[in-house]
């Protein structure tokens, strides 16, 4: 169970984490990773998940299809233009140093 | 099982915040997608093993479509609609957020009908008043996110006009936000089915409203504001569904995306507020009329120049990639260095329609990494240019960003294109940049137009170069 300050916890390590990475980023890794950034959040596809689990009425069911698709969207498009992106800058060579 | 299932939500939230930050540096940038998209696989399949579960087969309908949608146009889009795809996958990620909200709601709505104090958190049929109040928050930023993100994605795929701006737009725009927030309130309240719903439709309504007044250059500052917004949501989602690995990705996301949100902000000089609620493109016309005339090169002038120049530094903008033209650039670019020029790339943090977009293209013809160079370390180095080539940038190069106060990108840090000794503008036509204002670059004494298509003109160039 997570409630209260465990959740306020939780919530004020994972914004520092997510500012630190950030911080130190080369302008070269911007887009992709705002990409990725955006492909994590596609974790939201897990709670559709649960959320269209419970669901009883017909309203409930259909909601929680549109977000299990919506979910399932964000988390594969997210990876597939991610991994394109970050696959060319591989390909301009390993041994040379990153900008 | 229960304890199996919950080790590899911990498992994903691990991987998520390795991945990403081995996404921040060039050199682990590929293992680090990689490593958060087993995170992702890990923490799904999990999810099929929760207790109480049931509406499989919709449950797999839905993913299989969502992901064969989401797959082929992923790898069908060019490297240049970027921007827009972000914009539509994340879009989908805030609707996603906002659909968790809504069943929570209609369900503990058609329950219990009230927020109740004794009500077990991650309970399905009832919310008490901190879960109601988070699952209206998160429901509220992911819908808003949803409508607005779509908006964005129609306007950068050039589907809606650019812009959209009437009479007092700001003030309606702000009575409907505290509507929505009262309406919101209300909801967690008193759980009423009709409030709900009315939230949700104004949620949607305010999402499309505040972003249609927003011009087409400050879009990649809302997109990235939009992903800070749906990772919060997810965050919010998460505590409501009692799941740790949504709560931690979807802050990381928040918080990570909002850094990245005022580094794009300032990179363009404009502060958040200013580009939600400054109208850009509507002042854009202004800014003092520039003097002179804009003086013409042939193609094969310009090449000499530039064969027989010792340094040259390569400024490319989005209209490059418009064009098509990385690749003949970068012929060029190994022409002349076959030749013993010294050539290098400068790259505004906004070329192109998102910080970074330009190294991808630029990466995407196989410009390798250390010939680019980053407005702080190149700035110095333009006195000592014998030509600066500028092709299909425009505002990020003006130096009315530096002179004249009564500009809209007054303040603006730019490209110092014109402390170079000649420069060269490709250019297609005469016509003002993005932002709609005059350039004083291309009417500078040391500036010559080379007027056709960006992938045109390099090819002149290359073909001009080896004759030589």
């Amino acid at each position: 169970m997570i409630d209260g300050f465990l959740a306020l916890y939780i919530f004020t390590l994972a914004a520092i984490t997510g500012y630190e990475i950030i911080g130190r980023v080369p302008v070269i890794l911007h887009t992709p990773l705002m990409s990725g950034s955006n492909f994590i959040h596609g974790i939201v596809l897990v709670g559709a998940m649960v959320a269209l689990g419970h669901a009883d009425s017909t309203l409930e069911r259909v909601i929680g299809f549109i977000g299990v698709f919506l979910g399932a969207g964000n988390a594969v498009g997210g990876y597939v233009v991610t991994e394109r992106m970050l696959e060319m800058f591989k390909s301009s060579g390993d041994d040379r140093k990153g900008a | 099982m229960e304890q199996l299932i919950q080790f590899s939500y911990y498992g994903a939230a691990l991987l998520f915040i390795l991945g990403l930050k081995r996404m921040s540096s060039p050199k682990t940038a590929r293992g680090g997608i990689v490593w958060a998209g087993i995170g992702m696989v890990v923490a799904t399949v999990a999810t099929f093993f929760l207790p109480d579960m049931h509406n499989y087969v919709l449950m797999l309908i839905a993913i299989v479509v969502g992901s064969m949608v989401a797959w082929i146009s992923g790898k069908r889009v060019a490297m240049t609609d970027m921007p827009q795809m972000v914009a539509l996958y994340n879009g989908m990620g805030g609707g996603s957020a906002g659909a968790i909200g809504a069943v929570a709601l209609f369900s503990a709505a058609a329950a219990t009908g009230v927020a109740t104090g004794t009500c077990e958190l991650g309970s399905h049929d009832c919310l008490n008043t901190t879960s109601a109040t988070l699952a209206v928050a998160g429901a509220l930023i992911g819908t808003v996110s949803f409508s607005g993100s779509l908006v964005a994605f129609a306007k950068l795929q050039g589907w809606m006009d650019k812009q959209f701006i009437f009479p007092g737009q700001h003030i309606v725009n702000l009575l409907l936000f505290v509507a929505l927030l009262a309406l919101g309130g209300y909801a967690v309240y008193e759980l009423n089915t009709t409030a709900i719903v009315a939230f949700f439709v104004l949620a949607l309504l305010v999402g499309v409203l505040m972003t249609l007044p927003i011009g087409g250059a400050d879009m990649p500052v809302v997109i990235s504001l939009y992903n800070a917004l749906t990772g919060l949501a997810v965050g919010f989602e998460g505590f409501v569904l009692q799941n740790e690995a949504m709560i931690i990705a979807g802050t990381v996301v928040g918080a990570a995306g909002t850094m990245l949100t005022q580094l794009m902000a300032k990179a363009m000089n404009r502060s958040l507020g200013n580009v939600l609620f400054g109208n850009f493109g509507a002042t854009a016309a202004a800014g003092t009329a520039v003097e002179g005339s804009m003086k013409e090169i042939e193609a094969p002038d310009a090449a000499v120049m530039m064969a027989y120049a010792e340094s040259v530094v390569i400024v490319p903008g989005y209209g490059l990639a418009v064009a098509q033209a990385q690749h003949k650039i970068w012929e060029l670019t190994q022409k002349l260095k076959e030749r013993g020029v010294k050539v290098r790339f400068a790259i505004h943090p906004v070329a192109g329609r998102m910080p970074g977009h330009m190294n991808v293209l630029l990466a995407e013809a196989g410009v390798p990494y250390d010939l680019i160079e980053d407005l702080e370390d190149i700035n110095p180095a333009f006195k000592n240019t014998d030509v600066a080539l500028v092709i299909g940038a425009n505002d990020v190069v003006n130096p009315v960003a530096k002179t004249d106060p009564s500009s809209p990108i007054y303040g603006m840090p730019i490209l110092d294109v014109e402390e170079a000794k000649n420069v060269i503008v490709i250019k297609r036509g005469r016509g003002t940049g993005f932002a709609g204002i005059e350039n004083a670059l291309f009417f500078a004494d040391n500036t010559k137009m080379l007027f056709g298509d960006g992938s045109e003109a390099a090819n002149w160039l290359v073909q001009e170069i080896k004759h030589l």
